[in-house]
């Protein structure tokens, strides 16, 4: 199963606000990837996000979940600069990864 | 506490500025201002914000002689700070110039409504907005997340039509970049703070590479690095501490430093001692790159920073010489 969040409907049309990031994240993205289903952002409409917003948005399942986030997280309609970020963000958690493992 | 605005009061003089910063007396604010000329960037205008907003509006003046100076400051909303009253009508400061007047945000809700009103309010075209959009986003919940003011963030910003530049500065009255890195990275001094903060990969809340659920270490590295790729300036003062990023020399090959001090750029620790935190910069639109190609140049920084980070961690060989 799938589910889609239009972010548009609840961020506007600018990713700043971490607040609702959390609020995204901990009642969509978490319990969808928890339960092994798929979670797809839909970004259209949205013109720009700041880094800290879309790692509050992702950066928790991303480590918490690994593999299972990677193969059922999904982005919809990003620009270019928002797949820049999404991007940035995905490389730095893996990068980190080998630490978070020895602590 | 005593300011001096002069008709040169830029991000390059930040320095002069401060040398006329009285703090003898914390009781009470007085500006003063050039008899000719005053030409204010918003840093100034936020720091002066936050000045009153400690001593009070009542503790806190203003004397000056220069007319179009008072209609400036008038605009930029600083006499809402002050006990002196505005010698310029209200109908005259409406908003309808490239120009947001200090306004305090409080709330990660008013943050975003703020975001929203002032692309309008500057003029900007979408593709130049988003830049600015990114840097005030990052800056503001900067402020609401670590630095624990009740008073919120203190926000101003000046778009110059002629030379196509946007300045803006955030200030805020809270425990400083030392309080905030303190509580995982035991910094000396402010300065120590400042460069733990500007350092990609450096949280003040976790000592984690890759950062938290909800904080990387990132932002300020990357709003630095977009001052820097425009050729502009980027200042960081709290506490005694104060960075300035110089411009980038347009003759030299531009590359992004994990360090902040080798950067071309002035410090010092021994500035009068200011209980918060002023980040201020200007961004030239003409000289910025498509927004994305500028994301991924400063992120190849940023990655290898925290990979050499690791790397410092990792164990070494123990070599030994033996006599035999």
């Amino acid at each position: 199963m799938r589910k889609t969040i239009i972010l548009q409907n609840i961020i506007g049309d600018f990713g700043e606000n971490k607040d609702l990031a959390r609020t995204i994240r901990q009642k969509d993205i978490i319990p969808t990837i928890a339960q092994g289903d798929s979670i797809a952002l839909d970004f259209t409409g949205i013109n720009g996000a700041t880094q800290s917003f879309i790692h509050a948005l992702i950066a928790e399942p991303i480590i918490r979940y690994r593999e299972q986030a990677f193969e059922n997280l999904f982005y919809i309609n990003t620009n270019d600069s928002v797949s820049e970020i999404i991007s940035i963000v995905y490389r730095y958690l893996q990068e980190s990864f080998t630490e978070m493992e020895e602590n | 506490m005593k300011l001096h605005f002069s008709g040169q009061d830029n991000l390059r003089n930040f320095k002069q500025f401060l040398s006329t910063f009285d703090t003898t007396d914390s009781s009470f604010l007085s500006i003063s201002t050039d008899k000719k000329r005053i030409a204010v960037h918003p840093a100034y205008l936020a720091l002066s914000a936050a000045l009153a907003i400690k001593v009070g509006k009542d503790n806190s003046t203003i004397t000056s002689d220069t007319p179009d100076g008072i209609q400036y400051l008038s605009q930029m909303g600083l006499y809402d700070f002050l006990s002196t009253p505005s010698p310029t009508p209200s109908s005259d400061t409406e908003q309808s110039g490239r120009y947001i007047p200090l306004r305090i945000i409080k709330t990660a809700k008013e943050q975003s409504a703020f975001i929203a009103d002032f692309v309008p309010l500057l003029h900007l075209p979408e593709d130049q907005s988003r830049i600015v959009r990114y840097v005030i986003g990052e800056l503001v919940r900067n402020v609401l997340e670590h630095s624990c003011s009740k008073d919120g963030a203190i926000v101003t910003a000046r778009y110059y039509e002629k030379s196509h530049k946007v300045s803006l500065a955030i200030c805020d009255t809270g425990i400083g970049i030392w309080h905030s890195m303190s509580k995982i990275w035991h910094p000396k001094t402010d300065l120590d703070a400042i460069k733990l903060a500007l350092t990609p990969g450096i949280s003040g809340t976790t000592k984690k590479e890759g950062g938290t659920f909800e904080n990387a270490g990132a932002g300020l590295f990357y709003v630095r690095s977009i001052a820097k790729t425009t050729r502009n300036y980027f200042l960081v003062y709290s506490g005694k501490a104060e960075y300035l990023l110089y411009k980038w020399d347009k003759r030299l090959k531009l590359r992004y430093t994990a360090d902040p001090f080798k950067e071309e750029h002035f410090a010092t620790n021994s500035a009068p001692d200011f209980p918060g935190t002023l980040v201020a910069l200007d961004i030239s639109l003409d000289d910025t790159p498509e927004f994305n190609e500028l994301l991924h140049k400063i992120s190849t920084t940023y990655d290898e920073a925290i990979r050499e980070r690791r790397r410092q961690k990792f164990y070494t060989p123990n070599f030994e010489r033996s006599n035999r």
